[in-house]
């Protein structure tokens, strides 16, 4: 028996969700194989095969794969699990809009977003914002689950595993790809940044102007609060949260952020939490390692200033 | 067009949860419950898609314990046409709630299906997904925007990176994002209207449906505290502090 992962990947390079998910998959001792659905994955396959503690690469070509649909995606997972004891992915938007699709074909449960594996059907899930963490057995005869990418890290190079092509089922032609927006930048991707600066709704018109030019310094990414996002100062892929991304870098600089415990389960295993908030009782003091009562509109380009130096 | 909503009863997002001394759950006896946020946007989602013409007749559907019944009044009283309970004792993971609400799809034939797309007790998000499997049905998850055309529906859906677009064909499965819509309040005349309509019961049995856990939960536990950090005085210090930690 072995383990399945679904691999995510842009044509070219696997997510680092997927490396991080390669690492998870090592606690079952068991040889790691890793799926990759796409268009044409040649070259990514090429990059797959390299990432140290993966046995074989299965390439599955498709046209339907171009932009991989949950009902395709499930539909390729089902038909290769039931030779597999685990089928794991990264909790990213892609993998959690299609493995419990996937489990629910299997008929067994999920776990979303594991963040420690404990024994080879034992793990550890935040439940309410992270608030509780809840240590769950499974008792199916396959594993299929999410993990929490921060709590991973990433599989190095170095490895050589086989690559295998496998045909793909028929397309479902229940669903269609329509178009996407993305939302460019030249920062690091969030989810994997060193640094984040991420602020609230305080922030208003202003948020790139006051935070860009911390985050341009510190080679960050920017992250925001649901208010930021959901009044439009902000896009919506940089929400971090219970309900957004949840990030864990090195630095996460907070201003203007109140700190609400849906807030604060996206990012409250950060390294080093600074906070800069005018009101000395926000929540966010709870957590941060520096606390700094101050207008932010003030603070932040003096921060910035002072960084430089 | 038929519109089935799933609502689930949570405690309540303002809500400071404790752990039971016995380390078995999540108190949850004398804690203020509410529907699940996302749901609530399902919900109102499903009212305006009748506002438009789209929908004719919303159903919501709860699942549990008698009290449930709670939030099935709140989606009366935001302007659900029926409710039904489906009611099921002890703990129910999302793939049991599939094959309950599954059970409740075939009785009703709806052509949309909402849900939210996650409970913010468990944080699974797993239900609509799992459902639109069992049912054979197109999926669209963390919906921020939804049109119907003809035979299909339309589904903007917030992803890592920007959003993405696609589209189903009916009937479909549809999970609420933060962004699809922002809930109507609820009139308090409305909630006592509500309480005098009628709620559909059945239970798991009577629908035939094995919605038992597949997962044992063997523990819970509060995350470990941080350790408490210091209030500094200046940006200077700030940016020193920051040195000296080798952040920056
Ligand atoms: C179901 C659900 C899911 C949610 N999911 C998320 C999630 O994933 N992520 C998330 O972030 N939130 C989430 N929320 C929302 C969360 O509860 C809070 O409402 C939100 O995080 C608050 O955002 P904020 O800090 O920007 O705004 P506010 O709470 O309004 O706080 C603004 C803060 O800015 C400070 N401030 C204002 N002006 C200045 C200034 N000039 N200088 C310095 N400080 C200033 C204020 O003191 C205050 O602390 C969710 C809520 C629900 C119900």
């Amino acid at each position: 028996m072995s383990v399945l992962i679904l691999a995510e990947h842009d044509g070219q390079h696997l997510k680092q969700a997927t490396r991080q998910a390669v690492t998870a998959a090592q606690a079952w001792g068991l040889p790691v194989h890793l799926l990759l659905l796409g268009a044409d994955t040649a070259a990514v396959a090429g990059h797959a095969a390299q990432v140290a503690g993966v046995a074989r690469v299965l390439r599955v070509d498709a046209p339907q794969f171009e932009h991989p649909l949950a009902e395709d995606v499930a539909a390729a997972i089902v038909n290769l699990a039931r030779d597999y004891k685990v089928v794991l992915a990264g909790h990213t938007a892609f993998a959690k809009n299609a493995l419990p699709r996937a489990a629910a074909l299997l008929d067994v449960a999920m776990l979303a977003d594991v963040i420690a594996i404990t024994a080879p059907a034992t793990y550890v899930r935040p439940v309410y914002a992270g608030n509780v963490l809840a240590t769950v057995e499974s008792s199916d005869p396959i594993q299929v689950l999410t993990v929490r990418t921060t709590a991973f890290a990433a599989a190095e190079t170095g490895g050589a595993a086989e690559v295998v092509t496998l045909a793909a089922p028929a397309a479902s032609g229940l669903s269609r790809w329509v178009g996407e927006t993305r939302n460019v930048s030249d920062r690091p991707e969030l989810a994997t940044a060193r640094v984040v600066i991420s602020g609230g709704r305080s922030l208003g018109e202003r948020f790139e102007e006051v935070l860009g030019p911390l985050a341009q310094l510190l080679n960050g990414a920017l992250g925001a609060t649901r208010a930021a996002v959901d009044a439009g100062f902000a896009p919506n892929d940089i929400q971090i949260g219970q309900t957004g991304t949840v990030v864990a870098p090195e630095l996460y600089i907070a201003a203007g952020v109140s700190g609400a415990a849906q807030h604060l389960a996206g990012m409250k295993d950060s390294k080093v939490i600074v906070a800069i908030n005018h009101d000395p009782d926000a929540a966010i003091f709870q957590v941060a390692d520096y606390g700094l009562v101050a207008d932010l509109f003030e603070a932040v380009p003096q921060l910035t200033a002072a960084l430089k130096n | 067009m038929k519109a089935l909503v799933a609502v689930k009863r949570v405690v309540d997002h303002n809500v400071q949860v404790h752990i039971k001394p016995d380390g078995s759950g999540v108190e949850t006896a004398g804690v203020k419950m509410s529907i699940n946020p996302f749901d609530e946007i399902a919900v109102e989602e499903a009212l305006r898609l009748k506002e438009r013409g789209v929908v004719t007749e919303i159903v919501a559907v709860t699942l549990g314990e008698a009290v449930a019944q709670d939030v099935l009044r709140h989606a009366l009283a935001m302007g659900a046409d029926r409710a039904v309970l489906v009611e099921a004792h002890g703990e129910l993971q999302p793939l049991g709630v599939a094959k309950l609400l599954k059970a409740v799809v075939e009785r009703e034939q709806p052509g949309l299906i909402l849900l939210g797309k996650q409970a913010i007790d468990d944080d699974a998000g797993q239900a609509g997904q799992m459902l639109a499997a069992l049912l054979g049905a197109a999926q669209g998850t963390f919906a921020s925007a939804v049109t119907v055309q003809g035979d299909e529906v339309e589904v903007v859906r917030e992803v890592d990176g920007g959003t993405e677009t696609v589209a189903l064909k009916l009937p479909a499965v549809l999970t609420a994002d933060l962004r699809l819509n922002e809930p109507r309040f609820v009139k308090l005349p409305n909630l006592m209207m509500a309480k005098k309509k009628p709620i559909e019961q059945l239970t798991a049995d009577g629908l035939g449906v094995d919605a038992a856990p597949r997962l044992k939960r063997l523990k819970v536990a509060t995350p470990p505290h941080r350790a408490p950090g210091v209030k500094v005085n200046s940006v200077a210090e700030l940016a020193q502090k920051l040195r000296e930690a080798k952040v920056v």
